[in-house]
């Protein structure tokens, strides 16, 4: 991903960042990911509202919740959440 | 003013949680703050609640190291940290400049709004004087102190909001010592104190209201003061996934009552005035005490008195809120 | 050959000074808090911002970290920015102070220089600014009401330079300078507002992915003061020594630049010599002692002895190579020292120009006079007495103490 590290001639000054952290994943943190089922889900999108890492997205279009593995920490706080435990925090 | 955000008004409570969700993040994913943290999602709903162009900073804490781990960032607003101290200072400058280069015509003649982020230590203890002058001063912008009562950042030590009886690595519940002996600094009630135009507090699990209030600080004309409490599994020794239920529990228990002061004018929010008009939803302090490990001495034959201690304690403070919201009666735990 | 612009004399202390060249430099924020002997700086601003005589935001903070914090975090914004402080003050910047040149933000600072505590002590001497030397802020004394006129706009010019981009401290002797009055040529508002321009700004890359200006803007957000780990924060401290070597050349071509407007210039604006290309015995120092044993010289000129004067005028950068070349003829040197380091065998300016000469192809004799500590006034006799004392090296050729004291009781 990253070429070998800039130089002091050439890296940006003062330290300003120049990666999104959208491109740090930190899915690889979980050790239990969340699983839902749709038949309890009333895409309230609670666990979206409160979902830490932003990891839990409304998809307009798609009119659904969409979990991104790539970024959720396993945290269950979205399961804790869930009005209808439509959410079970599940080994990996 | 508040303003319209297409169909709905976020100051005036009027929005969806579909509203929010479609909201674009400004506090992006790939922070690095600990699984289960509240404070992340603390910034995020703040950060939903913003009305146009922003510029944000931050004291050292956890939520800016986390965030900002050169060469990354979580930020898609402008945003600058310079030190602990400075949250409100930055802003004092921050606010200052933008007025006088709109003046001058150096830069596009549009509302900015600035936003300070604070930790505990950043507000209560180090920080407190410059957020003092900065009101003092009346800047325009608006302060969210995110509280997980410690110096969570450097190692859960103990700092001016850390509350009685909390275990901290800097005040151990020991054999001869039970935690932090001392109270709770009431920050929110010494920024009403400043005689500032808006104070509030907010815990994330009541989204709705803690964006609503985020919404009026911002839109409120001069300097405005939040305390959102934000649980730390990790310092709290709690669990992960409860971090928000347990933000539930502190208020229910009157730990952290809900409330705003507008020009000094106390009124407490639905889900504390629920309790207050029904005395027997107020849950004792063991509920929300048991569950968090930093509490776990006082579960013991040596230290349990203190539970009543802070029984006590929370009771009178909350009476005392009751009176200034004009609602006085006798709170007893069912 | 451009003609030296018409200029008119007023009456000002060396604080007035800073103020009136700080009122003319076009600054968007001021952010201050007062202490003796830097007072009249921001009272007299205050004044000018009651009688709407500048366009400036001035804000009095409660304390001068936040007002180095606001300082910063203003000209993160954008803006131009200006301060003052002196001893305690400039004491407990010392944390903002790196910051603000780790943030590359060309802030100009004031320092009406003032002993630390303890005991208290309001009057006059480097401590604090010395105590400085470290915080990658360029640092420049001034001799007289003059100069540090001069140099406070001459600051914003040098700071901000794309190759340069630090900030800059200006320092005037605590109440010899700050308090006393003198005749200073001032130059007209729109010529010191030509001279200063506007500020630019230099450009960096974002996690936009855009190289932008080096500001906060809703229009290109980008994230200023992350954390930078080990792996990655020498370079950016590389990169500020980079820009201190840049700002050698840089300070002397404003200097230029400005001494063509005025007519008056100080040496090469890095050091300023006085009689000291055939000079024997000479004394290095800063600030207004220069003025003093300028005296002194021409005294003992008149009889015959070959003394000479280099007063450095950049502390930082220092002028290591200039120093070298201006003492290479000297054959013994006494540094005048307005401060102490504490168990470090003598003040900084002595370690420093001893360093500058140690790899020369001439090693004169290098003596330490800590003076005027306090504001312990220092007069043309005592100055007189340490040319003699560098006289009487040359003699006996033997240094009996490296150290020695100025007026202080045994």
């Amino acid at each position: 991903m990253s070429s070998k590290d800039k130089g002091w001639k050439e890296v940006s000054p003062a330290g300003v960042c120049w990666k999104s952290s959208s491109t740090y994943l930190t899915g690889d943190w979980k050790t239990y990911k969340p699983v839902r089922d749709l038949e309890k889900c009333t895409k309230c999108l609670l666990c979206s509202i409160f979902c830490p890492d932003a990891a839990i997205h409304w998809n307009k279009e798609k009119g659904d919740i969409e979990f991104d593995l790539n970024f959720c920490k396993g945290c269950g706080i979205c399961a804790n959440e869930c009005p209808t435990k439509a959410i079970l925090m599940k080994i990996e | 003013m508040a303003v319209s955000q297409g169909n709905f008004v976020i100051s005036e409570g009027k929005f969806t949680a579909k509203d929010i969700a479609e909201k674009p993040e400004l506090f992006l994913s790939g922070h690095r703050a600990c699984a289960g943290c509240a404070a992340p999602t603390v910034l995020r709903l703040i950060m939903k609640a913003t009305r146009g162009p922003t510029i944000v900073t931050n004291a050292t804490g956890c939520m800016e190291v986390s965030s900002t781990i050169y060469p990354y960032t979580s930020w898609a607003t402008p945003w600058l940290h310079t030190a602990f101290e400075t949250a409100a200072a930055n802003a004092s400058g921050i606010e200052t400049a933008l007025k006088i280069l709109r003046k001058k015509g150096r830069i596009k003649d549009e509302r900015v709004d600035v936003i300070a982020f604070a930790g505990d230590g950043g507000t209560f203890d180090i920080g407190i004087q410059a957020l003092s002058g900065a009101v003092e001063r009346g800047h325009d912008f608006l302060y969210v102190l995110y509280d997980n009562e410690a110096y969570m950042n450097t190692g859960i030590q103990r700092s001016g909001g850390t509350p009685l009886g909390a275990s901290t690595t800097t005040s151990q519940a020991g054999s001869a010592v039970p935690g932090k002996t001392e109270h709770k600094k009431p920050i929110a009630d010494i920024m009403v104190a400043h005689e500032m135009p808006y104070v509030a507090t907010a815990v994330p699990y009541y989204w709705k209201d803690l964006i609503t209030k985020a919404a009026k600080g911002i839109e409120v004309d001069g300097p405005a003061f939040m305390h959102v409490f934000a649980p730390c599994p990790r310092g709290w020794r709690s669990e992960p996934s409860k971090s928000i239920e347990l933000s539930r529990l502190a208020v229910e228990t009157c730990i952290f009552p809900l409330w705003e002061a507008v020009n000094g004018e106390y009124q407490l929010s639905i889900p504390s005035k629920v309790i207050a008009l029904a005395p027997q939803k107020k849950k004792p302090v063991k509920e929300y005490l048991q569950v968090q490990g930093r509490f776990r001495h006082l579960f013991t034959p040596k230290y349990e008195k203190i539970l009543d201690t802070i029984q006590q304690q929370t009771d009178k403070n909350w009476n005392r809120l009751l009176k200034k919201c004009g609602m006085a009666q006798t709170a007893k735990t069912a | 050959m451009k003609s030296v612009v018409k200029q008119e004399f007023q009456g000002l202390n060396g604080d007035e000074a800073v103020a009136l060249a700080a009122k003319q430099s076009d600054i968007d924020v001021v952010a201050a808090y007062p202490i003796t002997p830097q007072t009249i700086i921001v009272e007299k601003f205050s004044e000018y911002v009651a009688n709407g005589e500048v366009n400036t935001e001035f804000v009095c903070t409660e304390s001068e970290h936040s007002a180095m914090a606001a300082c910063l975090a203003a000209a993160a914004t954008g803006a131009r920015t200006f301060t003052a402080s002196a001893s305690a003050g400039l004491a407990l910047m010392h944390e903002m102070l790196f910051v603000t040149s780790g943030c590359r933000a060309p802030v100009v600072m004031a320092v009406a220089n003032r002993a630390l505590s303890a005991p208290l002590n309001i009057h006059g001497d480097h401590s604090d600014a010395i105590a400085e030397r470290d915080s990658g802020w360029i640092q420049i004394y001034a001799e007289n009401a003059q100069e540090v006129y001069d140099s406070v706009f001459q600051a914003f010019r040098i700071g901000e330079h794309l190759d340069v981009q630090l900030p800059v401290m200006i320092g005037l002797d605590g109440f010899t300078l700050s308090h006393t009055l003198e005749n200073v040529q001032v130059l007209a508002d729109d010529v010191v507002k030509r001279f200063v321009g506007t500020r630019q700004l230099p450009s960096v890359l974002t996690h936009e992915g855009k190289s932008v200006p080096y500001k906060l803007d809703p229009a290109n957000p980008m994230t200023m003061g992350p954390v930078a780990l080990p792996n990655y924060y020498f370079e950016f401290k590389r990169q500020q020594e980079e820009a201190m070597r840049k700002a050698l050349v840089v300070i002397k071509q404003i200097h230029d630049e400005c001494a063509e407007l005025t007519g008056r210039s100080y040496g090469d604006g890095l050091l300023d010599p006085y009689k000291l290309e055939d000079a024997e015995v000479a004394i290095v120092c800063l600030g207004s002692t220069g003025g003093t044993v300028k005296t002194v010289v021409d005294e003992l000129r008149t009889e015959g002895v070959k003394a000479g004067l280099l007063r450095i005028r950049t502390f930082r950068p220092f002028p290591a190579k200039g120093i070298a070349n201006a003492l290479g003829k000297a054959k013994a040197v006494a540094v005048m020292d307005k401060s102490m380091s504490f168990g470090g065998n003598g003040g900084a300016v002595f370690h420093e120009v001893r360093h500058a000469l140690y790899d020369g192809q001439t090693h004169p004799y290098i003596v330490d006079y800590v003076y005027g500590l306090g504001g312990r006034d220092t007069s043309p006799s005592q100055i007189r007495k340490i040319f003699e004392d560098l006289q009487r090296i040359l003699q006996v050729k033997h240094v009996d103490e490296l150290v020695k004291y100025v007026g202080l009781r045994e």
